[in-house]
C-alpha cells in the first residue's frame, strides 16, 4: 500500500520535472531582470509620490529616510543592549550588597526593565504567531481529518466552520481578552496574559483554512487507495496513519500556508489593537507619539512585516515541498 | 507571650531537629532583641514585591515615573519597575483593578469614581500627587477664525488672556441655530480635563450636560449646549484634523502639538481657569498597599526624588527631563513639542509664546502632597455635573477623600528620605500640623472661591450646575 502511494508520487514528479525543465530555464533569467526592475520602478514612483504627499507630521516617507530610519532603529538596539548590560552589573551589585547586610536573602535576577527595542518585538511577533499557528494546527489537522472522513460529521460541522471562518479577529479580541483575564489567574504567571490574548486570536482566526483545505484533502482521497485500505481491512487508526494521512499532506499544507498568512495578519493587528508587544503595537505607540520621526518609523515597519510574511510564506512553501508527492499543488 | 509560643514550638519538634533549632532560635532572639525596638519604628524594610508594572498614557505629567527609572531612584530602593503606555484610561483602570499594572499615573478623578462605584468600582488609593497645571483647551483653526474677533486685544494686537468662553459663546450659539451639534473632545468622564473644560464653558455660559449615572446616562449630555465626548490624550489632534471636535481639553503635548501640526490654537491653560489645580496621581490598589507596605513606601520615597529633581534649581533639569520624555517609549513626541510647554512657555496661537512659568509644577507648592481638599474639589464637580446622583452630607465627602487619599503614606515616605538627608525638609508641608486642607482657595477663573471644608456651600455657589436638592 505504501509503495503504491510513492509509486504515484513519484511518477507525477517526474512527469511534471520533465515537462517543467525548459521553463525553469526561462524562468531563472524571469525571476532576477523582471522583479528588479519591478522593484526599481516602484521604488522611483515610490519616492516621487512620497515628495508630494504633505501630512500634518511632515511629507511621507520615501524609501531613503526608511533606509535611515531602520539604521537608527537598529542604533536604538544597541544602545539597548549596552543600557541592559549596565542594568545587570547594577543588580548583582545590589544584589550583593544586600546579602552581605542580610545573608538569608536569596538573591535573584530579574529580567532587564528597559523598553523592547524594534527587533525585540519582531521576535515577540514571530514568537506569538508561531505559536498561535501551531496551537491553530493541532486543533485543526485532526478536526479536518474526521471531518473529511465522515460524511455526516461534516454536514453537522461545516455550518459552524462556515460560519467562524469570516469573523475578523478584532471582534474576537474583547472576548478573548476578558476570557482570558477571568480563567488565566495565576501569581506567578508562566506567559504574560497578553501573549495568551494574541496568541489565542490568532489561533482563533487562522484554524478555519486548515480545517476546510484537511478536510477536503481528505474526503478526495483516490477511490483506490481507499478500497486498498479496505482489502487489507486496516484498523481505522492505521487506515489514517498509513493511507488519508500521506494522500492529503498537500492539501493539509495548502491550508497551513493560507492559515500563516491569515495568522500573520491578524497579528499585527491584535496588537495594534490590544497594545500586546510586538510589531503591530510598535507601530500603534509610533502613531500615538506623533513625531516627526513616526510616519518613516511605522513605514520601516510595514516593510519589515510585509518581508517577514513573504519569508514565513516562503519557508511554508519549502516545507510543503518537501513533505508533499503531489509537487503540482505547490506553487 | 513570646516565650509561650517558643516552647509550645520547641516541644512540637522532633530530637533530631531541635539541636539544629536550639542554635537558629537563640540567633533569632539576640538579632530580635537587638533591633526590634528600632525596626518596628524606623528602619523601613526590605521592599515585598520587587517586580513592579507601572501604565502611564503618554502625557509629560508622566515625567515623575519616568525620571525614577532613568535616574534610578526605583532601583535604589530594590524596586525593578518595568514602565508600559496604556492605550486609553479605561484600559489603565482596568490594569490596575486586575493586578496587570501594579500602579499607574491616573487621573485625579479615576481613584475616587473606582473606589464609589462610578464606573468600575474597586478601591484604589493614591499616596502621591503627580503634578500642579499641564493642561489646555484647544479649538480648531475653523473655530478660532470665528471666536477671534469677539476677544479684546492689547496693544500689540495680541489677544488679552486669559480668554473667556464667553467669547465662544456665540459660535456656539450659531451652530446651534443651524442645527449643528457642537462637539468637544476630553479624555475621560472622571478626568480633570472634563471638569476643566466643563468649569470653563459654564462660567462663559455654555451649558456643558449633566450625567444621569442612576438613569444609565452616562452620556453626560442633557440639557448640553456643547456636546462632549471621549477621545484618548494622543488622538486629540488626529480627532480634530478629522473635524469630529471643533476643540478639546487634554494634556500636553497634544495642545502644542496641534500648534505645531497647525490644526487648532490653544486658548487657555487650566493654570488660568484655576490657578495651581491638582492634575494626576498615582494609583495602586488598597489592597496593594495593604498587602505590600514597604514597597508602597518606597515606590512614593522614588516617585518624590523624582518630582524634587523635576523641579530643582528653577526648572534647571527640565531640558533633560524633555530629551527623556522624547523617547518612543514614553510621550515619544518631538523635542520641540515638548520643550514648549516643560521649559516654562506655552505657544498659544502660531508665535504666540507666552511665558507660563508654572504651566507645568512636579514638586513646588507642595505639588506631591495627597490634599484631601484637593479631592474634595473633584468630588464636588462629579456632584455639580450629576455623577454623582443624590445629595450627600459634607461627612461623606470627607470620608470618601479620606479613603482614597493617603497622606500618611506620603508623610512616612517624606521622613524616612527626611531622615536619610536624602531630601531638604524645606520643600514638604510640616507634617505634625498639616490637616490636609489647604486654605481657601480665590483664584478660579470666574471668581468663585473654594473651601475644601464646605463641600456643599461649595456646590450651590455656581451658576450652572445641580445644587442641593437638584437631581436629574
Amino acid at each position: 500500500m505504501t509503495t503504491t502511494t510513492t509509486k504515484v508520487a513519484k511518477m507525477n514528479a517526474l512527469q511534471l520535472n520533465n515537462a517543467q525543465f525548459k521553463s525553469i530555464l526561462q524562468k531563472a533569467t524571469n525571476l532576477v531582470a523582471l522583479p528588479l526592475i519591478g522593484i526599481v520602478v516602484f521604488l522611483l514612483l515610490w519616492s516621487m509620490a512620497a515628495d508630494r504627499i504633505d501630512t500634518s507630521l511632515g511629507k511621507f516617507p520615501g524609501p531613503s529616510s526608511v533606509v535611515t530610519q531602520a539604521s537608527t532603529l537598529y542604533d536604538e538596539h544597541v544602545a539597548e543592549r549596552e543600557k541592559a548590560t549596565a542594568f545587570y552589573e547594577r543588580q548583582e551589585k545590589r544584589n550583593a550588597e544586600r546579602v552581605a547586610k542580610d545573608p538569608n536573602y536569596q538573591p535573584k535576577i530579574r529580567k532587564y526593565t528597559g523598553k523592547e527595542t524594534f527587533f525585540d518585538q519582531i521576535i515577540t511577533s514571530l514568537i506569538t504567531v508561531m505559536s498561535g499557528f501551531l496551537l491553530a494546527a493541532l486543533i485543526a489537522v485532526p478536526l479536518g481529518i474526521a471531518i473529511g472522513l465522515n460524511k455526516s460529521l461534516n454536514t453537522a460541522v461545516n455550518p459552524i466552520v462556515q460560519l467562524f471562518k469570516p469573523v475578523s479577529p478584532l471582534a474576537w479580541l474583547p472576548l478573548v481578552t476578558m476570557v482570558v483575564s477571568a480563567v488565566y489567574v495565576s501569581p506567578e504567571p508562566v506567559v504574560p496574559k497578553s501573549f495568551l490574548n494574541s496568541m489565542i486570536t490568532v489561533t482563533l482566526c487562522c484554524i478555519w483554512p486548515m480545517v476546510i483545505n484537511t478536510s477536503v484533502g481528505v474526503a478526495s482521497i483516490d477511490k483506490d487507495l481507499v478500497n486498498v485500505s479496505r482489502v487489507l481491512r486496516l484498523p481505522a487508526l492505521k487506515h489514517v496513519q498509513k493511507i488519508v494521512l500521506p494522500a492529503s499532506v498537500p492539501a493539509i499544507f495548502t491550508g497551513m500556508r493560507l492559515s500563516l498568512g491569515v495568522a500573520w495578519m491578524v497579528l499585527i493587528a491584535a496588537e495594534m489593537l490590544a497594545q500586546n508587544p510586538g510589531l503591530g503595537k510598535f507601530v500603534w505607540d509610533e502613531f500615538q507619539n506623533g513625531s516627526s520621526d513616526s510616519l518613516s518609523r511605522i513605514m520601516t515597519a510595514v516593510i519589515v512585516i510585509g518581508f517577514i510574511g513573504f519569508l514565513l510564506d516562503r519557508v511554508m512553501l519549502q516545507l510543503q515541498r518537501v513533505v508533499s508527492w503531489d509537487k503540482a499543488g505547490a506553487h | 507571650m513570646q516565650v509561650s509560643l517558643i516552647k509550645r514550638t520547641w516541644n512540637s519538634l522532633t530530637k533530631a531537629s531541635k539541636k539544629r533549632a536550639a542554635l537558629a532560635s537563640v540567633a533569632a532572639l539576640s538579632i530580635a532583641t537587638m533591633f526590634v525596638p528600632q525596626a518596628t519604628a524606623e528602619e523601613l524594610g526590605y521592599p515585598e514585591k520587587e517586580e513592579l508594572k507601572f501604565g502611564f498614557i503618554k502625557l509629560t505629567d508622566m515625567a515623575p515615573i519616568a525620571i525614577a527609572y532613568e535616574k534610578g531612584y526605583f532601583e535604589d530602593e530594590g524596586l525593578y519597575v518595568t514602565i508600559e503606555a496604556q492605550a486609553n484610561w479605561k484600559v489603565l483602570l482596568n490594569g490596575v483593578i486586575d493586578g496587570s499594572l501594579d500602579g499607574a499615573h491616573m487621573l485625579a478623578g479615576q481613584p475616587l469614581a473606582a473606589t464609589m462605584g462610578f464606573g468600575t468600582k474597586a478601591h484604589i488609593i493614591t499616596p502621591f500627587s503627580m503634578d500642579l497645571n499641564g493642561n489646555g483647551i484647544t479649538v480648531s483653526n475653523e473655530i478660532w477664525k470665528q471666536m477671534k474677533p469677539n476677544i479684546p486685544k492689547m496693544a500689540d494686537g495680541r489677544p488679552v488672556h486669559p480668554i473667556k468662553a464667553d467669547y465662544l459663546k456665540p459660535v456656539v450659539e450659531k451652530y446651534a441655530s443651524e442645527g449643528k451639534p457642537f462637539n468637544m473632545g476630553m479624555v475621560f468622564p472622571v478626568s480633570t480635563h472634563n471638569y476643566e473644560l466643563r468649569y470653563w464653558l459654564a462660567a462663559g455660559g455654555i451649558h456643558p450636560g449633566y450625567y444621569a449615572p442612576h438613569k444609565g446616562d452616562v452620556s453626560g449630555q442633557i440639557d448640553a449646549e456643547a456636546l462632549l465626548s471621549v477621545t484618548p490624550p494622543p488622538q486629540m489632534p488626529a480627532t480634530l484634523e478629522a473635524g469630529t471636535i471643533y476643540g478639546y481639553c487634554v494634556g500636553e503635548p497634544w495642545n502644542q502639538q496641534a500648534v505645531f501640526k497647525g490644526i487648532g490654537v490653544p486658548v487657555i491653560t487650566d493654570y488660568e481657569i484655576w490657578k495651581d489645580n491638582p492634575e494626576k496621581v498615582f494609583g495602586i490598589t488598597a489592597e496593594f498597599a495593604e498587602k505590600y507596605p514597604n514597597t508602597t513606601i518606597r515606590l512614593t520615597r522614588a516617585l518624590i526624588r523624582a518630582a524634587i529633581w523635576l523641579d530643582e534649581n528653577n526648572n534647571a533639569n527640565r531640558p533633560e527631563a524633555v530629551k527623556i520624555l522624547s523617547q518612543s517609549n514614553y510621550v515619544g513626541a518631538d523635542y520641540d513639542v515638548i520643550a514648549n510647554s516643560m521649559t516654562g512657555t506655552f505657544e498659544y496661537e502660531k508665535g504666540d509664546k507666552r511665558d507660563v512659568p508654572d504651566f507645568n509644577v512636579f514638586f513646588r507648592y507642595n505639588a506631591t502632597y495627597p490634599y484631601y481638599s484637593d479631592a474634595i474639589w473633584y468630588l464636588t464637580q462629579m456632584r455639580r455635573w450629576g455623577q454623582i446622583a443624590d445629595d450627600k452630607s459634607d461627612d461623606w465627602y470627607f470620608d470618601m477623600a479620606k479613603k482614597v487619599y493617603r497622606p500618611d503614606i506620603y508623610a512616612q515616605a517624606a521622613k524616612s528620605l527626611i531622615k536619610e538627608k536624602l531630601v531638604d525638609p524645606a520643600g514638604f508641608p510640616d507634617f505634625a500640623t498639616e490637616t490636609g486642607f489647604k486654605p481657601e482657595q480665590k483664584e478660579f477663573i470666574d471668581g468663585v472661591s473654594y473651601d475644601g471644608t464646605k463641600p456643599n456651600a461649595y456646590i450651590d455657589s455656581f451658576k450652572i450646575g445641580l445644587k442641593t436638592g437638584d437631581k436629574i
